[in-house]
């Protein structure tokens, strides 16, 4: 194969690339912006009159304004809070090369949710805490820390000393250091760390399947709703599919450069 | 001096012993959290799987020993399918991702023309929500309506169940598995392929190695490292996966039982049928089996 043969190999390839990983998310897009008897009709896979009906219905009938509101909070204060929590602790794992701390911390990607969920369940019911935000917050919050710190612990240990030292030298404490001159140095790695930990925490689905009720629960429990025992609404289900994936899509699209360097964090280090 | 006014000067006996004790200080908050959230949990599981627990966790237990275990050990009918189904989920997904990822790596390695937007394609999959995209797939799979059979009628293939056929239902999960995680290998290789140097590279066309051998001889093994990661990270992932089983098949893997792992069975156990004896002995085997797989992996990562 010449250099001209693997040109035209590559285009080819990546075409089938795209499609096949664009494909789907397109489908459900339009599918959402069908009804459900055009849904059914073959003869309407492409050509069809778009309607908006699917996402009314889901917006209004299915209450689902209220539960978009519930992913964003809980995603929202679990990541602010996981911040707090996480960069200071990053920074002391870092600095101080706490190897087998940091080991705690991370054991909370390793273990399966559900051997946690029964004990949960039962101490926070005993707390009258299940079904309230706060139980999700927490949940939530124990997906996002770790990320945040092993995130934080990379970007840290790559950062120089001499800045923090010259600070010293300047008459600031230590914590002074760490809070006039690291933090604002890591403000790229804290953007990169927070848009992954509110990713993780929108979608993520067993916690809350479990922990949440009607007046709390997020988006990909909702989703539930429009799959019936006897007949699935696809077209609402679309609607709800879409509206749960295109803010994060949205997200991923202009924070393209921090979601993969938080991704591949720790990949390329030995 | 004007920095003796500046908050982070301060020379009081507190902020004396905040930064003399600033280790612990930093790192205890977050250490008692996730220690709390799990240590307490973990115990109690263990100790669960050693009673007779069920129906409520308030109920009085029994202890009854390693009872449980035995129990599920022995038990051909769901355990050691759903364990079964656990390696075969993880073996046959993570080798598609890492043949396919790599493949794809490959081809972004190198600048060109739309890369931007290839990137871009590569990233939607796998920051999407995994419970909807299993309901997209829902729809695509459908056995009368969905593209997946329209495609193969055009092709002359007859339509298949997919999801909804005993036999098939597992393997259509592992490609929605497939289709949304390659992109997380990609991007993990690419990072690996961008930092790698050009030298040896350039030395082994010189040697007039052709494409293949300079893959096979030069990239890989340098890539090594990199490849363990994808695989660590993925790997645990795969085991645990719970979402698109769950919104694709439902509880308890569908009525046939046909997508239900070990972590579909423990939920299964726990949440529906309140049998939290039985459910905590198979989550300290699950949770064994992943420990052992992560051991294994990065013993592997420090040899190479």
């Amino acid at each position: 194969m010449g250099k001209r043969g693997y040109r035209l190999f590559r285009v080819g390839a990546l075409v089938i690339v795209v499609a096949t990983l664009l494909g789907p998310l397109v489908w459900m897009v339009m599918a959402s912006l069908k009804t459900n008897v055009d849904i059914y009709d073959n003869a309407k896979t492409f050509a069809f009159t778009p309607t908006l009906e699917n996402y009314t219905n889901v917006l209004q009938q299915a209450n689902y304004t209220a539960f978009i509101w519930n992913s964003f909070l809980v995603a929202a204060v679990s990541t602010v809070a996981s911040l707090v929590l996480g960069v200071p602790a990053a920074y002391a794992m870092a600095r101080f090369a706490m190897k087998r701390e940091a080991l705690v911390v991370l054991m909370a990607r390793v273990i399966p949710g559900v051997s946690l969920l029964v004990p949960w369940y039962y101490v926070f019911s005993n707390l009258r805490m299940v079904n309230t935000y706060g139980v999700l917050i927490l949940a939530h919050m124990f997906v996002a820390l770790p990320l945040i710190v092993y995130i934080m612990m990379g970007y840290f240990e790559s950062m120089p000393l001499e800045l923090e030292e010259s600070g010293l030298v300047d008459g600031l404490t230590h914590i002074g250091a760490f809070w006039h001159i690291t933090l604002p140095l890591a403000r790229a790695g804290m953007a990169t760390a927070s848009i992954l930990a509110f990713i993780f925490s929108w979608n993520n689905f067993m916690f809350a399947l479990v922990l949440s009720g009607q007046r709390t629960k997020t988006l990909p429990v909702a989703i539930f709703d429009f799959v019936g025992y006897a007949s699935i609404d696809w077209g609402g289900l679309m609607a709800a599919a879409t509206i749960v994936t295109l803010p994060i899509m949205l997200i991923a699209l202009f924070t393209q450069k921090y979601i993969v360097s938080g991704l591949t964090a720790g990949a390329t280090k030995g | 001096m004007a920095l003796a006014a500046r908050p982070g000067t301060g020379d009081s006996g507190l902020s004396r012993w905040a930064n003399a004790h600033r280790k612990w200080l930093f790192a205890a908050p977050a250490m008692i959290f996730v220690a709390a959230l799990i240590i307490v949990p973990l115990a109690w599981t263990i100790y669960l799987s050693l009673t007779d627990s069920q129906g409520s966790v308030r109920a009085e237990a029994e202890f009854i020993g390693i009872g449980n275990y035995t129990s599920i050990l022995t038990d051909t009918t769901r355990f050691w399918p759903a364990v079964w189904r656990t390696f075969a989920f993880t073996g046959v997904t993570l080798t598609a991702e890492l043949i396919l990822g790599m493949g794809i790596a490959l081809l972004l390695w190198r600048p060109f023309k739309g890369e931007r937007f290839v990137r871009v394609a590569v990233l939607l999959p796998l920051v999407a929500t995994p419970v909807a995209v299993g309901m997209m797939w829902r729809l695509i799979f459908d056995p009368n309506i969905g593209f997946a059979n329209s495609v193969l009628g055009a092709v002359g293939i007859p339509p298949q169940p997919w999801l909804a056929g005993e036999s098939t239902a597992l393997p259509t999960t592992m490609l929605i598995d497939i289709w949304q995680w390659t992109p997380m290998v990609v991007l993990i290789l690419l990072a690996g392929l961008t930092s790698l140097s050009e030298e040896p590279q350039e030395a082994a066309k010189i040697d007039g190695a052709n494409a293949w051998q300079r893959f096979r001889h030069v990239t890989l093994p340098l890539l090594m490292p990199t490849v363990i990661v994808a695989v660590l990270l993925r790997g645990i992932d795969a085991l645990k996966t719970f979402d698109i089983l769950y919104a694709t098949k439902g509880k308890g893997g569908g009525s046939f039982h046909e997508v239900e792992t070990l972590n579909v069975y423990a939920y299964g156990l726990s949440f529906d049928y309140n049998e939290y004896a039985k459910s905590s002995a198979v989550l300290m085997v699950f949770f064994l089996i992943i420990i052992g797989a992560m051991w294994v992996l990065t013993r592997r990562r420090d040899e190479v």
